[in-house]
């Protein structure tokens, strides 16, 4: 730039003076839950788009399919989820359109973690779950942290409620802290994770204020998508 | 030498110096204690008779709920009761130390205490703390002077208004009174419309949540309708989380007697 | 090539979007001037562009109805708290099919509007017959805003987008200055978020859309409330309308005041 410019001015050659008065992030709450069982996935999110104390949409679904067998739930700041979905969708459509295939569960979230990874120093601040069937047919969950690192679970929450939620998982579904004989532990269906994952919903619903209005629920086999909702409180 | 312990006298009035201090710790990266706050929408009209006071019943810290169903309408006095929002334990240690006043004051002069009375002691005692004392007020009552409701802020100013709403729903609920108060509304009316104004802070303020409390209060009687309205229902849950026996692993037992076996042998004493 | 000034003069356009950045001018050059990002991003001395909004319009109330969308803004824009211009429309015509609303600094608004205009210029130059869709615009502006809050160079405009999309159907959405958007019966900026959509979701019949009349009602009750309670605000409105037969700006209206009760409040 030019040397008669105000860097002739000490004081002012501070970098980065910019004044902060906007920040790039804000958060507009929600939840994900999502439990892998040996033949499917069920992945749950609410509904309720909020920033502040403010409601701003009561029915503002958070699952996004992305292929017959893959679902990604994504929360955070909303702005950041649209652009990250958007762009998972160009990505897996140009996929389809060069191998002639649709892309695979476990490509996904690869996929998904470069994705996020790319913007390392200014990263999508969104937490994300993605619930698919792998290449074996099994139910699986990926859950991921806002820059990228991708971790394969069998039952995972995020979001908002995540860290209420996940020691429920924990011990229900992980059977963690419990000293029975596996004779004596519950099966996991389809039916029990269902329940689960709108139980621990509704116990949210009740201690966070960011989550609630109603849940979605994915159920996914290898034969599609089946969906589900329940309604919760609303204030 | 007199001077010299003048100048070394503290200063009259209140004292500051912890505020900077906190300030200083704050900045500093020092982590305070969180404290309640009833993020809330509380309000309050003049009807006919009287005046309705109207709460709902969320307590948080945070984005947590800490209370579901908290009570925030306060006794001051039998003809006056007080809505809080702010910090719960600022509204609620404001509300009885003006209360036990105001019996003082009315056992001193044998009067019933004016609504007026309970304004001026709450707004002089919260201007005295600066705004630090967080409590944000909505005052009603009916005295020999008829029905008032106040609006206190927690700075020490106050307003006397026919409707007033307060807390983190206040504009919620304050669109409900704007839209539809009218002056000498019928009890039913009145009730009708705090719920309303309360309903939609609950519904549209995530800082207000859970249930709807009011408050009539007419010329020689109160009653106190808490939770008037179970705004929300919780869900059902499907499934039966209580453990079974055995589920917690016992990793050590020891047994005590508590019955103690003394033998006492008897030791003759040496008379020698 | 846009560098071809030496190092003492100061270029003759920096640290804003080029005129035309944003659209392509159908049969024209293609030539799309691509700035250098050192001057559309702050460098590491700051901007010297203003980082805050000046001008700004207040609420914007859009609602959804059975056969369409009305979105409603009063006709004030303020200098800080100076009430600087007070018959300023500030809900736009796009085209047939699409109605906006602007919120927040109301420079961003114009340039927005001049580029959307723009656009809607090239669309008529196709002379295909097919018109932007609401949805197509509350992307478009998505991104636009998203990339801008990207760079850390944002639009401070919070918009209400509004239409019917193909085959008649009412759309309305929310665009604010970081590309969040969201659809929904009744959206809002400004202090209307507050205030008017408490009102307007208490009144939403269970299982159905508003009616238009139901809609332009409260429209008219929410106006009122704003103007008693928002002291960004004027008495004058304009009112936007948008069905499948085409989108109008009506008013300005004026809201029916009342301080009869007033004279009751005695003392403090």
């Amino acid at each position: 730039m030019s040397n008669l410019g105000f860097q002739q001015f000490p004081e002012y050659q501070v970098p980065g003076v910019q004044q902060a008065d906007f920040s790039p992030y804000e958060s507009n709450g929600g939840s994900i839950v999502a439990i892998a069982g040996d033949d499917f996935v069920v992945i749950a999110a609410d509904t309720r788009l909020s920033s502040g104390y403010n409601i701003h949409s009561r029915d503002q679904s958070k699952l996004f399919k992305l292929s017959d067998q893959t679902v990604l739930g994504s929360t955070g700041c909303w702005a950041d989820t649209l652009s990250l979905t958007g762009l998972l969708k160009v990505r897996m459509q140009g996929y389809e359109h060069t191998h002639l295939r649709t892309m695979a569960t476990d490509a996904v979230a690869q996929m998904l973690s470069i994705t996020m990874y790319n913007r390392r120093f200014f990263p999508y601040y969104v937490s994300n779950i993605l619930a698919g069937i792998d290449k074996d047919g099994k139910g699986v969950v990926y859950s991921y942290d806002p820059i990228g690192h991708c971790e394969r679970a069998f039952y995972r929450a995020g979001g908002t409620a995540g860290t209420l939620l996940q020691p429920v998982l924990d011990n229900q579904i992980g059977h963690k802290n419990i000293n029975l004989s596996s004779s004596e532990l519950p099966k996991l269906t389809i039916e029990r994770a269902v329940a689960i994952a709108s139980d621990t919903f509704i116990s949210a619903a009740e201690r966070d204020i960011y989550t609630g209005d109603s849940v979605l629920i994915n159920i996914i086999t290898k034969d599609g998508i089946e969906e589900k909702k329940l309604q919760l409180r609303l204030d | 030498m007199d001077l010299d312990i003048a100048r070394d006298l503290p200063r009259p009035g209140f004292n500051f110096d912890n505020c900077k201090r906190n300030a200083t710790l704050l900045k500093g990266g020092f982590k305070p204690p969180t404290t309640t706050k009833t993020g809330t929408t509380i309000v309050g009209i003049i009807f006919k008779d009287g005046v309705i006071l109207g709460a709902d019943t969320r307590a948080t810290e945070g984005p947590i709920v800490s209370d579901k169903n908290c009570a925030k309408i306060h006794y001051l006095a039998k003809n006056i009761y007080c809505c809080g929002a702010g910090t719960a334990a600022d509204t609620e240690m404001t509300t009885d130390l003006i209360s036990s006043q105001l019996e003082l004051h009315r056992l001193g002069t044998e009067r019933e205490v004016r609504v007026v009375a309970a304004n001026v002691m709450l707004k002089q005692m919260l201007f005295r703390y600066q705004g630090h004392i967080s409590a944000a007020l909505v005052l009603g009552g009916v005295d020999k002077t008829g029905p008032h409701i106040y609006s206190i802020h927690p700075h020490g100013s106050a307003d006397k208004l026919p409707y007033a709403t307060m807390g983190s729903g206040s504009l919620a609920a304050m669109s409900v009174f704007e839209s539809r108060w009218r002056p000498d509304m019928s009890e039913e009316e009145g009730k009708k419309l705090v719920r309303d104004a309360i309903a939609s802070g609950v519904f549209n303020d995530l800082g207000s949540g859970s249930n709807i409390d009011l408050c009539v209060i007419r010329k020689g009687s109160v009653e106190y309708l808490r939770n008037y309205e179970l705004a929300n229902k919780k869900g059902e849950r499907k499934l039966d989380y209580r453990f079974k026996k055995g589920a917690t692993p016992v990793l050590h037992t020891s047994v005590r007697d508590l019955i103690v076996n003394e033998s006492v042998t008897v030791v003759p004493m040496e008379t020698s | 090539m846009l560098n071809n000034y030496n190092g003492l003069a100061q270029p003759f356009w920096q640290n804003g979007p080029a005129p035309g950045q944003f659209y392509h001018f159908t049969g024209g050059q293609q030539q799309i001037q691509n700035l250098p990002r050192e001057l559309t991003t702050a460098g590491p001395y700051g901007t010297q562009r203003n980082t805050a909004r000046i001008t700004t319009g207040s609420s914007v109330l859009g609602i959804r109805f059975d056969g369409g969308v009305m979105i409603a803004a009063d006709t004030m824009v303020s200098y800080g708290s100076l009430s600087r211009y007070q018959s300023i429309d500030r809900v736009f015509k796009i085209n047939e099919k699409i109605l906006l609303g602007g919120g927040d600094d109301f420079a961003d608004i114009q340039s927005i509007k001049r580029t959307i205009d723009q656009k809607m210029i090239a669309d008529q130059c196709r002379a295909d017959e097919i018109e932007m869709k609401p949805t197509e615009l509350a992307m478009w502006l998505t991104r636009v805003l998203y990339n801008r809050r990207t760079r850390m160079n944002p639009l401070f405009i919070d918009v209400v987008v509004g239409g019917v999309n193909a085959e008649g159907k009412p759309f309305l959405g929310n665009v604010d200055l970081r590309g969040r958007f969201y659809e929904d019966f009744v959206v809002a900026t400004g202090f209307a978020r507050h205030l008017a959509i408490p009102l307007v979701r208490e009144s939403k019949p269970a299982g159905r859309e508003f009616t238009a009349e139901e809609a332009s009602n409260l429209i008219r009750k929410c106006m009122e409330v704003l103007y008693y309670r928002d002291t960004r605000n004027t008495s004058k409105y304009t009112v936007g309308v948008c069905t499948p037969s085409g989108s109008v700006v009506e008013g300005p209206y004026k809201v029916d005041e009342n301080w009869s009760f007033a004279s009751t409040i005695k003392g403090y």
